[in-house]
Formats: structure tokens, C-alpha cells, sequence
């Protein structure tokens, strides 16, 4: 009985803080300008922040004596594709010119992205 | 035997993660299920292998549990980080920096899984690849030191899959 109550607890307080990483992941995206600072906020509170829903589903779960283990596999995956996702958004931004001109790279000629011909 | 061995299960590792995915997916803990992920394990990466040219050489297992563990941790510490910036730095004073991190890693999954942990770690985005691959492009959401940035990158993410994928 003391053990659900704990657990009831653990899954009241992992709610709370994964939804406040998400809300400050949505400020970061209102507040910032740049489109490459606006990148770091979602992606980033993003992992936490669905993490802790997650870990509170996997709880309340086993709360309620059906135990489940797919969400251990959706964090998997999401940690797996969110670096892809936000590479290739970063990618585009440096495509389109929409942030500053990053520095030349050292021992290469150009970075890949930059390395296509000039429409005309 | 061995050669047998090779052509039957030719990614051990692919295999049991396969396995455990399988066993993830169905939700229940039972010798039916085992076998089927494991058979299921067995067929799909022998039927992809053509698309699998060359493992990397050298994987070491214990190694990289270590840095996953090292990992989730810096992912917990710099969130908190993160989300006090977003929440008491006004844009106006944000230092944004671009670091290029050269790199000492050759194989293509090494260096995939270094960008991919830049990404993961909040505060750093991996955004570019050199055009030969001997850098690696790195935002920064708010640095004053962009060298200790780039050094931290180096000894905290770099030398530990150097020491995995030998």
C-alpha cells in the first residue's frame, strides 16, 4: 500500500518536472532570435523533458500491476533521431545563409554543406 | 566453425539488441518471445549484411555502457544549465559561438556517435561536417570561452571513443 503512495508521488512529481522542461523549451523558442539559438532550446529540454513523462508512465504502469517497458524504447529512438533531426535543421540554416558564416575548418577546404556549386 | 559462426550471426551485437527490442515491442517475458526475437535477430542482419560493408574492428562493450552512464548524467547537469539561460539570459547578452572541433576519430560510426552526443548534451549542437572529415562544426548557445568548450568536447567525449572503437 505505502509502496503505491510513493509511487503515486514519484509519478505526480516526475509529471511536474518533465512539463516544466518542456515549458522552458517552448520560452527558449519564443524568446530567442536567432535561428540557430532557437535550435538549442527544443531539441535540448526536449530530452528531459519527454524522459521524465516517460519514466512517469513506466511507474504508473507498474502502479497499476500491468507492467510496461515500450516507453524505455521510444526513448531509445527519440535519443537516437533527435541529433539527426536537429543536423540536418542546422544544416539548412547554414545552407540559407541564416545564421552567421562559420569559421573555415583547419586542415579541410570548406565545410560540406558549403561545398556545392552556386546556382546561377 | 568459426567461419560457420561468422556467416550466421555476422553482427553479434546488431543480434541481441534485435532481441531485446523484439522483447521490448511484445510487452511480455517468455521463452517463445526470446526465441522469436532471436530468430528474428539471426535473419535481419544477415539479410541487410550487404548493406553493412565493414564492422568497425574494434568495439568495446564495457567501455561504452561506461560512456552512455557518463553521458545521461552530462545530459541531466547541462539541461539544468540550459534551462537557467533560457530563463534569466536576455537574447541581447547571449554569447552564441561556432567551434570547430578537429577531429582524431576515422570511422564513420565513431565520429556519428561523438556528433551525436554533442547534440544530445544541451547547450551544443553538432552542425557540419568538414568536406574531407577531419572537423566537425559545433554551435554553442552561451560561451564566454569557446577554446575550453572545445577542449572539454576533446577530453570528456573524444578520447573515450577513441579508447571504445580501437
Amino acid at each position: 500500500m505505502t509502496l503505491l503512495i510513493i509511487g503515486t508521488y514519484f509519478v505526480g512529481i516526475t509529471l511536474l518536472i518533465g512539463s516544466g522542461f518542456i515549458l522552458v523549451g517552448v520560452i527558449g523558442l519564443l524568446k530567442f532570435n536567432d535561428p540557430m539559438t532557437r535550435l538549442h532550446a527544443p531539441t535540448k529540454v526536449g530530452t528531459v523533458g519527454i524522459g521524465m513523462l516517460l519514466i512517469a508512465s513506466i511507474v504508473h504502469s507498474f502502479d497499476l500491476g500491468e507492467p510496461s517497458t515500450h516507453e524505455l524504447l521510444i526513448m531509445a529512438f527519440l535519443f537516437v533521431t533527435a541529433p539527426i533531426s536537429a543536423n540536418f535543421i542546422a544544416k539548412v540554416n547554414i545552407h540559407r545563409r541564416a545564421c552567421d558564416t562559420p569559421p573555415a575548418p583547419p586542415r579541410d577546404d570548406t565545410w560540406s554543406t558549403l561545398n556545392v556549386e552556386e546556382e546561377t | 566453425m568459426t567461419r560457420a559462426f561468422q556467416w550466421l550471426i555476422p553482427h553479434p551485437l546488431l543480434t541481441l539488441i534485435l532481441t531485446i527490442v523484439w522483447m521490448l515491442l511484445q510487452n511480455e517475458l517468455s521463452a517463445g518471445m526470446l526465441v522469436f526475437g532471436f530468430i528474428l535477430g539471426i535473419i535481419i542482419p544477415w539479410s541487410t549484411s550487404i548493406w553493412w560493408p565493414d564492422t568497425p574492428k574494434g568495439f568495446r562493450l564495457g567501455k561504452m555502457i561506461r560512456y552512455s552512464f557518463i553521458v545521461i548524467w552530462d545530459i541531466i547537469v547541462a539541461n539544468i544549465e540550459v534551462a537557467w539561460i533560457v530563463l534569466t539570459v536576455p537574447s541581447s547578452k547571449l554569447k552564441p559561438a561556432w567551434i570547430v572541433v578537429p577531429l582524431e576519430l576515422r570511422e564513420p560510426e565513431a565520429i556519428t556517435m561523438l556528433a551525436g552526443t554533442i547534440t544530445l548534451t544541451p547547450g551544443t549542437v553538432s552542425a557540419d561536417l568538414s568536406d574531407k572529415g577531419h572537423s566537425l562544426l559545433v554551435h554553442v548557445l552561451h560561451t564566454d570561452d569557446p577554446d575550453a568548450v572545445r577542449d572539454d568536447i576533446k577530453t570528456r567525449y573524444e578520447a573515450r571513443l577513441l579508447e571504445i572503437f580501437t
